[in-house]
């Protein structure tokens, strides 16, 4: 979060908050105020336009080892002090937690990051609609075959404040944007379907070809696809499809997870997890990541973290109170999904470090394989307690180094911690999506498809 | 909440710029939620949340603005927003009269949250944490949430509709962790009813927990799970899910009218096995999905979407209804007053067949059987749907045998609709669910009898 002076009311009812915070208790408060605009245009036409703005407070009071947190939508000085009360009045229910606490400063200096932009501030609703209706003509412009269900453009503006009885005070705001298309493809009796999308802290940043393009191309280049045989074969993971792979692996290296006894890696601290071509990292300090940040949802220093080298496992991931469990310290990876919670524990900005081959000559490599265009049932498929794996998939058939037709309707299945091991190679395309991981190309073998 | 002069006032401001149409929603709800993991009450938490959404239709534009802020003034304010972006010019003036409704209860409430004790909530979770931990030595970790809500609604419109409401949900959850020679693996099981606390007691919350932790064991001696196409008998009150995103999604309006479903222009065709009758039922008193009226103040209604088969009706919002110049079907939902309304399902479910649950698996030579199936997903324009089974088992010679390990089963909607080939006459509802779509969640439940599709591809790793 960049400092603003708009902030400093923010921080100051935060500041008044933890004012009343009575002997022996440690008091917490976070405030946040946001303005969105979405804008849907349908055949040229604007189909709906939301402007909204929210704010709210959240207060989590611990005292004797013991957490109480309420919440309210609203700002109004009444509300607050009912929040205060509530939050007091929970902590007599909760157990008693020797490690419970806020954070404290830990020393880490903050990387600072440019997360307002001030063009995007003061750009016009009539530039916004343009913008959403020009999506929806270039992809209609790009193949017959397809229509378009809706274009869409979306803006958020965030302002927020965190002070705590420990010693932390930081306020910040932050902005951005993005445009998103959603296509049809038909072909006879059968439809297809796909998107395409663009962000950035600026309209300027936006390229509506290439998102009216993969729009596009989501959407055709599965009409005729077929069922394949089931056998195991080496899969080839399109970057979008490894940013969510990794968001599961993401949940595997939460602290709190591995505090609670909950993780697959829990104890392998040192072990060799995954080949050794892996080296994962989380670096919201990089300012390439979609999810850069200069502070953790507790406000201290958001950092790089190393979580396996050469497929050695490293370092979990932990907020305050994980680390206080496991004896760690915080890596700066509180998560604060806004005023309702509190924070828990997860990646910021997850990078595998990219090796140096294009998808091209990955897939030259496969003798027989799919290259991994999509995956459906990430929530429903995945236990990353136990590492099952199954996912439904859709992509395109490899033979003898050459992609071919696409292929839908089958499952890829394996174990998180077979998968890890069968990494054969990591793609030099890194990019950086909308997501808390980045995305590469990834070869894995031995992988279980069943479909006819 | 809103006094009904300012509602006229306030509608007749966000009309007067020579919108069609103008909607005021508005919600006061409070909310506990308790979780409880490894042994500790982690947190309680009270949560209040207020305000209002307006809603102006101009054409095919809808202008949408919310506030925080009930006053007659903060109302206005976010009734002109609504109106500036749904329009920009026209005018005149009209004057709003709204009818009361009638007063509807659907699901009565015994004990309403606000009167219960917060200790006797925490209690609940440590019964089940006591109930699961005690099943079995290999039961390493347990985690259960509680979790109740109040909320007030008020929905006016400029058609004169005014209707005020309260909805009432409480749940329970609960996971288990086991820990084996093979590794980990968890159980799950929750109950959610629009009811107060008397859920506790309705429900048998221990019996709930001492269940997930059994699913926890079983599947630590699980196999993994076959990889291709089978026979699925899919247990009474497990599956609803299945429907739900096989077909639910694909028969709301707005995604038919768009193009973007299967099931456009089948009306009156056959789309499933003619053992198969589908409802989508808003009345069902008790059930996650019940509402008295849907969030455009539309009385929720008991619709048959498919009847033996033959497709007889999609589910309809205001703003699709009032395309096709047919009546609203009750469906009209949203998350919150921050959230425009759309077409959404409450509980939709599959009617009794006449087979015996018994002689299902009987019949079948060799397949899987699927006790608890987990989240889905469906692409609506294809009908490629995926949902993983959370607990399931081999059949072999029409005998139920050895547990499975997790996995996804996919199929294609319309093709797994008219694979059913056996229904059984066990209804049951299954657990309490929330539907995701277009980033708004929504309370749904569904169910179905015991039945049996033909072919499935079960997404495990065995050959």
């Amino acid at each position: 979060m960049s400092a603003a002076p708009d902030t400093s009311v923010l921080q100051d009812i935060a500041d008044r908050v933890i004012a009343q915070a009575r002997a022996g208790e440690q008091v917490e408060a976070f405030v946040s105020r946001d303005h969105e605009t979405d804008i849907r245009v349908y055949e040229g036409s604007v189909e709906h336009f939301v402007s909204a703005q929210s704010e709210g407070i959240g207060i989590r009071v611990i005292r004797d080892g013991r957490t109480g947190f309420a919440y309210a939508g609203t700002l109004d000085p009444a509300a607050i002090a009912e929040v205060l009360a509530e939050a007091r009045d929970n902590v007599e229910f909760g157990t008693h937690d020797e490690w419970a606490g806020l954070a404290e400063p830990d020393g880490v200096d903050v990387v600072e990051q440019e997360l307002w932009n001030e063009a995007l501030a003061g750009y016009s609703t009539d530039r916004k609609i343009e913008l959403a209706k020009e999506l929806e003509r270039l992809t209609l412009g790009v193949d017959p075959r397809v229509r378009v269900d809706d274009s869409n453009y979306a803006d958020v503006a965030v302002e927020s404040a965190v002070a705590t009885t420990t010693g932390i005070r930081r306020s910040g705001r932050e902005n951005g944007c993005y445009v998103s298309i959603s296509t049809l493809a038909d072909d006879g009796d059968e439809t297809q379907t796909g998107f395409g999308f663009s962000v950035g802290r600026s309209p300027e940043m936006f390229d509506l070809p290439k998102a009216a393009k993969e729009a596009s191309d989501r959407a055709t280049r599965l009409l005729g696809a077929t069922k394949p045989a089931s056998r195991r074969l080496t899969v080839v993971l399109d970057p979008y499809v490894t940013a969510m792979f990794l968001g599961v692996i993401s949940s595997t290296l939460n602290g709190e997870a591995v505090a609670k006894g909950r993780s697959l890696f829990k104890d392998r601290i040192g072990d060799q997890v995954a080949n050794p071509i892996v080296t994962l990292v989380d670096d919201p300090t990089n300012t390439l990541a979609y999810t850069a940040t200069d502070l953790d949802g507790e406000g201290l220093a958001a950092r790089r973290n190393v979580l396996m080298d050469n497929g050695v496992l490293k370092s979990f991931v932990h907020n305050s109170y994980s680390a206080r469990r496991v004896g760690a310290r915080s890596t700066g990876n509180a998560v604060r999904g806004g005023f309702k919670g509190t924070p828990g524990v997860g990646c910021l900005a997850l990078q595998l470090m990219p090796g140096t081959r294009d998808q091209d000559a990955l897939v030259a490599d496969v003798a027989d394989g799919v290259l991994i265009q999509s995956v459906q049932g990430l929530h429903s498929g995945v236990n990353p307690i136990s590492g099952d794996f199954s996912v439904g998939a859709s992509g395109l058939q490899i033979t003898n180094g050459q992609v071919g037709a696409p292929l839908r309707e089958f499952t890829i299945a394996s174990t998180l911690q077979r998968m890890l091991l069968d990494v054969v190679e990591i793609g030099g395309d890194t990019d950086w999506l909308p997501m808390r991981a980045a995305g590469v190309s990834l070869v894995i073998r031995d992988i279980t498809l069943s479909g006819a | 909440m809103i006094d009904q002069d300012v509602l006229e006032r306030v509608l007749a401001t966000a009309v007067r710029t020579g919108a069609e149409f103008a909607e005021v929603y508005a919600e006061d709800k409070r909310s506990t939620s308790v979780g409880l993991d490894d042994g500790r009450v982690e947190q309680v938490t009270s949560g209040r949340d207020r305000g209002a959404g307006i809603r102006v239709i101009k054409g095919d534009t809808t202008g949408f603005a919310h506030t925080a802020d009930l006053s007659e003034a903060g109302l206005r304010a976010a009734a002109e927003a609504a109106a500036a972006a749904a329009s920009q010019g026209g005018g005149g003036t009209r004057t709003i009269a709204l009818t009361r409704g009638a007063e509807r209860v659907v699901s009565p409430v015994l004990q309403f949250p606000d009167d219960v004790r917060k200790a006797d909530k925490v209690a609940v979770l440590q019964r089940m944490d006591e109930a699961a931990r005690s099943a079995g030595s290999s039961i390493v970790q347990v985690s259960a949430g509680y979790g109740d809500s109040r909320k007030h609604m008020l929905v006016a419109n400029t058609d004169g509709v005014f209707i005020t409401d309260q909805q009432v949900r409480t749940l329970v959850r609960v996971t288990a962790v086991a820990n084996g020679d093979a590794g980990m693996q968890t159980g799950s099981q929750s109950a959610g009813h629009t009811m107060g606390f008397e859920l506790i007691g309705h429900v048998d919350v221990e019996a709930l927990a001492r269940d997930a932790a059994r699913q926890a064991i079983t599947k630590l001696n699980a196999r993994p799970a076959p990889s291709g196409a089978l026979p699925v008998v899919i247990k009474q009150g497990s599956g609803g899910v299945l429907f739900h995103e096989a077909c639910g999604h694909g028969l709301e309006a707005d995604l038919v009218a768009k193009g973007g479903s299967v099931y456009r222009g089948k009306q009156g065709q056959l789309v499933a096995s003619p053992l198969v009758t589908l409802v989508d039922d808003g009345t069902m008193s008790g059930e996650w999905g019940a509402i008295a009226y849907d969030d455009e103040g539309h009385a929720s209604q008991y619709n048959v979407l498919i009847e033996d088969g033959v497709l007889t009706d999609y589910m309809w919002d205001y703003l699709r209804a009032r395309k096709e110049g047919r009546p609203q079907s009750g469906n009209g939902r949203r998350q919150s007053y921050q959230h425009l309304p759309m077409v959404r399902m409450t509980n939709t479910y599959v009617l009794n067949g006449a087979s015996e649950p018994g002689d299902i698996v009987r019949a079948t030579e060799y397949g899987v059987y699927v006790a608890k199936l987990g989240g889905g997903s469906v692409n609506t324009a294809s009908g490629d749907f995926v949902f993983g089974m959370t607990e399931a088992y081999l059949i072999e010679n029409g005998e139920i045998t050895e547990p499975l390990r997790e996995g996804n089963l996919i199929g294609n909607g319309p093709q797994v609709l008219s694979d059913i080939d056996l229904l059984g006459n066990d209804f049951a509802m299954s657990n309490p669910g929330t539907c995701g779509k277009d980033g708004q969640g929504v309370p749904v439940g569904d169910g179905q009898p015991t039945l049996r599709v033909k072919s499935m591809t079960i997404g495990g790793t065995a050959a």
